[in-house]
């Protein structure tokens, strides 16, 4: 099917309280909770909500909850800020601390399962240096199939309407707030523009910035449909995005690219060696320092490294399979199988994934306060795409809880300006302009291009030469961006991702350079600049679009914001800064189980 | 720029015997898209080479026709 370009007045266009972009972890309960709270919701996704976003096949286990008895919110933000090098605003930190055990009940009320021990008691596992906050989930891969029955429940329904096959590609703002959306409809083409009171991105991750070393654009670590939509989107809108420096980097089963050990493994006794057999990590939870230890056995005689289970009994390793081949993506057994690899007999190979944006495992994501606002009035972040570090599964969950309330707070508030007519109209040129260009370079061939630019100038270590090559090659690769062509209204879907991936690239570059230091273990590891500079750079670097977003033509610009005073000691770090603690709020809302401090 | 026509191995396989005609559940269900009915046939095959081999497609498959193979490159 060759479409044509439709006039930007043909077009579908909707109303609602609260616009939600992806339907994923954060967004399904981002919507939930809006529905409670009396909004009009309006779910987009890029694909059905059954199955999308990063538990697109289910979850194999819960990285970070915080139950009573078993750990405190002060061990759990202390941890986290460790993990980071001290660099957190501790109050996002501290809402996924505070309010996880009540997500973790509800999330049970809606009948996800979670593992319990013979006494009923919730069986966590310690990965983390200090902490217990592991929970794995034996029936995991229902957790999305327990969510979307639930969205669809008589009184939920009547609240929250879901349009599948939609992808927003800019958020539409007025006088510097977010008043809605506009996007293809990637299976008729149609535009699509919404108009909305709060605007929620909960889009995941850029999980296709870098090249997997397999070269299959789609073989990456997070799910490919992420592919940095809302980092996009929000830079576009004049938001600010913070430690896109601090990269996303995993330990995984090598060419599978799926995870391999810390939080499934490990609690059960798996553990990480190198060639010779050793261990070589001093702890196992994925932090920055931990990929560099990786990383530098990986490059020495030591290597390769694998994933030792052999030494565990049979039915152990059948309860591990049980997790690692039916939940995420249950075509590992596949897989192994096919190499003629088993847990029993041999060691398995890893690797380090491609690099990619996610706040979820690393740090890097769209600033947010512990209300899930973003600097952009009526825009709202959650999710592995917002800024609160290593906030996995359950800070997704929180943070989509927090942004569904916060949202429809502030679009009860408002009046619904018409759109801007001006940026609807950019936006229909960024998507339909690659029919104009039927000849022009194909997706794939543009996409693979700009990715494997992205593995050869970004990939740690990195270095002021490498980088500034980085960003004069996604500066010319706007020009192939440009001449892409297509034909159908799925291959424009692909080639406006094209773009985002593009925007995704440039921001890393940037940000990396202008961090003239080294920090986070791998996650930035400066080879010109090899050590930390706490006295320069104990401090988030935010960028945002110069002219203050608006979707129009400004340049990047930085501002470094400083580390807010803890609200939880840190045992054993030292501020270098001095900055005094302060106590930790109130939290009202945080739930059952925590007395406020 | 010439068309040119490249045989790809495709990881997600439908047998056409068994799949039935005016399903849709796994066309419905895949994240990225990739799979679409054949008009000729009304059966289900995948249109474009783009799989995360998560398999929401063969979980979804009410007779077994869908096969999620590890994509070549992996493999």
């Amino acid at each position: 099917m060759h479409m044509q370009i439709p006039p930007p007045s043909q077009r579908r266009q909707m109303q609602c309280d609260v616009l939600i972009v992806g339907g994923g972890t954060a967004g399904t309960m981002a919507a939930l909770t809006a529905a409670q709270h009396g909004a009009d919701v309006l779910l987009l996704d890029k694909a059905h909500v059954r199955h999308s976003g990063a538990l697109a096949m289910g979850m194999d286990g819960v990285n970070n909850a915080v139950v009573p008895g078993k750990a405190t919110p002060e061990d759990y933000v202390a941890d986290i800020t460790l993990a980071n090098d001290g660099i957190v605003n501790q109050r996002t930190i501290y809402q996924t601390a505070t309010r996880g055990f009540a997500m973790v009940q509800r999330l049970e009320g809606y009948g996800v399962k979670f593992e319990k021990d013979e006494h009923g008691e919730y069986a966590v596992r310690k990965v983390h240096r200090s902490g217990s906050y592991v929970l794995p989930m034996p029936e995991g891969k229902d957790v999305k199939k327990v969510l979307y029955r639930t969205l669809r429940a008589r009184d939920v329904r009547s609240k929250v309407t879901i349009e599948n096959r939609v992808m927003p590609v800019r958020v539409l703002t007025r006088g510097g707030r977010a008043v809605g959306a506009v996007g293809l409809d990637t299976r008729s083409g149609e535009l699509v523009t919404i108009s909305a009171g709060a605007v929620i991105l909960a889009a995941g991750a850029c999980g296709r910035l870098g090249l997997p070393a397999s070269g299959y654009l789609y073989g990456t670590y997070e799910n490919p449909t992420n592919a940095g939509d809302g980092y996009a989107m929000a830079y576009h809108a004049g938001a600010e995005l913070s430690g896109i420096e601090c990269f996303q980097i995993n330990p995984l089963i090598k060419d599978y690219n799926g995870p391999a050990c810390a939080y499934v493994a490990n609690p059960f006794g798996g553990y990480q060696v190198n060639a010779e057999g050793n261990r070589f990590v001093d702890c196992d939870y994925w932090s920055g320092q931990m990929m560099a230890e990786v990383k530098r056995e990986l490059d020495s005689a030591r290597g390769p490294i694998y994933l030792k289970l052999r030494h565990l009994p049979d039915a152990t390793i059948s309860e591990i399979e049980g997790i690692l081949h039916t939940t995420e993506r249950p075509t590992r057994g596949t897989f192994h199988a096919g190499r003629g690899t088993d847990y029993r007999t041999g060691d398995v190979e890893m690797h380090i994934s491609e690099i990619g944006l996610c706040s979820g495992h690393s740090a890097s994501g769209v600033w947010v306060d512990e209300h899930a606002a973003t600097t952009v009035p009526g825009l709202y972040a959650a999710g592995d795409m917002a800024c609160v570090p290593h906030n996995y599964m359950i800070g997704a969950f929180v943070y989509g809880d927090i942004a569904g309330e916060h949202a429809t707070a502030f679009a009860a508030s408002t009046d619904r300006p018409s759109l801007p007519e001006d940026q609807v109209a950019a936006a229909h040129e960024l998507i339909y302009r690659p029919l104009s260009n039927p000849d022009g370079p194909p997706q794939q061939q543009v996409e693979y291009k700009l990715r494997r630019f992205v593995n050869d100038y970004l990939q740690p270590p990195k270095s002021e030469r490498y980088l500034s090559l980085g960003v004069e090659a996604f500066e010319r690769m706007r020009g192939d961006i440009a001449q892409m062509g297509a034909h159908t209204p799925h291959e424009l879907m692909r080639c406006a991702e094209v773009t985002f991936i593009r925007d995704c690239a440039e921001m890393a570059a940037k940000a990396s350079l202008r961090r003239t230091e080294s920090r986070w273990g791998l996650y930035h590891q400066r080879d010109d600049w090899p050590a930390r500079d706490d006295g320069d750079w104990f401090c988030h670097l935010n960028l945002h679009k110069s002219d203050g977003g608006q979707n129009g033509d400004g340049q990047m610009a930085f501002r470094t914001r400083p580390v807010a005073p803890y609200i939880v000691p840190v045992p054993g770090f030292v501020r270098p800064d001095g900055v005094p603690d302060e106590s930790a709020p109130v939290l009202a809302a945080a739930g059952t189980g925590w007395s406020g401090r | 720029m010439a068309q040119a026509t490249t045989r790809v191995d495709v990881p997600v396989t439908i047998d056409e015997e068994t799949c039935i005609d005016g399903c849709t559940l796994c066309v419905d269900m895949c994240p990225l898209d990739s799979l679409a009915i054949n008009p000729d046939s009304g059966k289900a095959y995948m249109h474009v080479d783009e799989c995360w081999y998560c398999g929401p497609c063969a979980a979804r498959c009410p007779v077994d026709a869908v096969t999620v193979n590890i994509p070549y490159l992996l493999r």
